[in-house]
């Protein structure tokens, strides 16, 4: 199967000389959810830029789903969709309006746009608010709009650029679900986010890029199992007025119902079950506590700054 | 693309630049209207009735084609620069960066946009003018001719100064130092016969000079150069800068970073 995405050797160089990619490869399979990770100014945005055209290349090359951007330029274009990290549409403009012209520029005719329009409108709750002028669109609207606008040529790759920034945790949570009804249909999809919650929760495979070189290219699960450790949060149905103190596992008293416990990979939480039980505590619930991609992600571009390698 | 996905780009282009220039006709299309009705005014009518006659035609008949022409010039201009402009500084002309749309239909939409913009102007303007002057075409094809390539030329030379702007000043800078001097000394309000010798050939270089004049001979059948002279230089400069234009949007100057 043609990948959806194959990056080779891609540098990018501005004109201030600032290296933003020095020699990044990446193949994203098709019907993928990807995620890029990685921290400001590492090169997501470029790298996103140059898959889209927004950004000349300096050297490399790119081709969607086999279609290269310098020599298959208008089919490249085609089958992508792109919703950028900043707002970038007519602020006077209806939301409407811009969908059936975004629609237009791809060649689609009138009747067909309008009727995509309604339909991406309306699975974005905008609908209601298709003849206001955009500018008073509330921000989670105004990304709402630009995911309806990248879909309305219907691509087969779409590429987020941290499309839930500043967005409220509800609205984020039912974009999500968008974009894994959207996931489902064939279409893939390559997000960037700060929110690393988001990747574990959305994506199936990772990279993380720093300084303009992919320090980690593997799948999210794959990722985690390089976690050592783990924070679990127990609820206690007995009041505690001790820390209990069992071998092997540092247990914390965080309140009289609440102990912290870190286990490692190796050990098994049965046996610190059975340890509590014996001391006449009972668990009544337990959570994780550990953000544990963004444990590996500072974890990997720490180490990328002090030059040791990943593999 | 097919011509057909190529076509619809084009008019949804076309069609976006109209619904602008009308969703904002106060801005747009009324001011280049009072301002001409005021030159008409005074011009025409007050100052006008004392100078008398210009090239053996009546002042406010002298001077009617060249206003026309001068609502032409500056509303192709400015629309293109504005809208450019415009779509460079909200960021929404990346909408058509990412798209497959070719170059020569970015740069097709945005021209025939300015020359609507232009040509409309110039309608109302034409019409209103009827009312403080008699005149008769007296070549038909001359007229839209020279109308037609004279708009496409300043829509053209709006485009490359919205590609090159990084502000807004930038965007004004043009019409208020080259294109409103350019316009007022092309020809407009006097002869070239009045300039003597040498400033008469000075103004030869000025573009404005040569459609004012082949416009006036389309209404009037008076100029003070030869026709297919003035058809040559802005066939000319209309080619230049068509080319200038397309290698910009082609390079992705100041659009792609």
């Amino acid at each position: 199967m043609q990948p959806a995405l194959v990056i080779e050797q891609l540098s990018k160089t501005y004109q201030d000389n600032f290296q933003a990619l020095k020699g990044i490869s990446l193949t994203v399979q098709q019907g993928d959810f990807f995620a890029l990770l990685g921290p400001n100014g590492a090169g997501k945005s470029t790298t996103i830029g140059i898959i889209c055209s927004l950004v000349l290349k300096t050297s490399g090359s790119v081709s969607i789903f086999g279609c290269d951007i310098d020599t298959d330029f208008s089919q490249a274009k085609q089958l992508v969709g792109v919703v950028p990290q900043e707002f970038n549409f007519n602020q006077f403009e209806k939301p409407v309006d811009i969908l059936i012209n975004q629609a237009g520029y791809y060649g689609i005719p009138r009747d067909i746009a309008i009727g995509r329009a309604e339909k991406y409108l309306r699975q974005l709750g905008l609908w209601d608010k298709r003849e206001v002028p955009s500018r008073t669109l509330s921000g989670g609207m105004k990304r709402r709009l630009m995911i309806a606008r990248a879909l309305m040529h219907e691509p087969k790759l779409l590429v987020l650029d941290e499309p839930t920034a500043g967005v409220d945790i509800e609205l984020r949570r039912s974009m999500w679900d968008f974009l894994r009804q959207i996931n489902a249909t064939g279409t893939t999809i390559i997000l960037t986010t700060h929110y690393l919650e988001e990747a574990e929760s959305l994506c199936r495979n990772v990279a993380i890029i720093d300084h303009g070189q992919i320090v980690k290219n593997t799948s999210i699960r794959e990722l985690l199992l390089q976690l050592n450790k783990e924070l679990f949060v127990l609820d206690i149905r007995e009041q505690l007025s001790d820390c209990p103190e069992i071998e092997g596992y540092p247990l914390t008293l965080v309140d009289a119902h609440t102990l912290e416990v870190e286990v490692e990979k190796s050990q098994s939480i049965n046996a610190l079950f059975a340890a509590l039980s014996e001391k006449g505590i009972h668990v009544l619930s337990m959570r994780n506590k550990t953000n544990r991609l963004e444990e590996l992600f500072f974890d990997m571009v720490a180490k990328n700054l002090t030059g040791e390698s990943h593999d | 693309m097919t011509n057909k996905q190529k076509w619809i780009a084009f008019i949804t282009i076309v069609r976006r630049e109209i619904h602008r220039f009308l969703r904002i006709w106060p801005q747009t299309l009324l001011p280049p209207v009072i301002t001409i009705v005021l030159y008409f005014v005074i011009f025409g009518k007050l100052i006008g009735s004392r100078i008398g006659e210009m090239s053996g035609l009546p002042y406010i008949q002298f001077v009617a084609p060249g206003l026309i022409m001068m609502s032409v010039i500056t509303n192709s201009y400015s629309n293109v620069v504005s809208s450019f402009f415009g779509s460079k500084f909200q960021r929404n002309i990346e909408e058509l960066l990412v798209s497959p749309v070719p170059s020569w239909i970015i740069l097709a939409g945005y021209v025939v946009g300015g020359m609507s913009r232009g040509l409309g102007v110039g309608l109302i303007v034409t019409v209103l003018s009827l009312y403080f002057a008699d005149f008769s075409v007296h070549s038909v094809p001359i007229t839209i001719g020279i109308v037609l390539m004279t708009s496409l030329m300043f829509s053209l030379a709006g485009l490359i100064n919205a590609v090159f702007a990084r502000n807004f000043d930038d965007i004004s800078i043009i019409p208020t130092f080259v294109l409103t001097p350019l316009t007022y000394l092309g020809g407009v309000f006097y002869s070239i016969d009045l300039l003597g010798e040498f400033w008469g050939k000075v103004s030869m270089v000025n573009p404005v000079l040569y459609m004012v004049n082949a416009f006036r001979y389309g209404i009037a059948g008076i100029s003070d150069i030869d026709i297919v002279w003035a058809f040559v230089m802005v066939a000319l400069f209309s080619t230049i800068l068509f080319a200038a234009a397309l290698y910009l949007l082609e390079k992705g100057s100041r659009l792609r970073s």
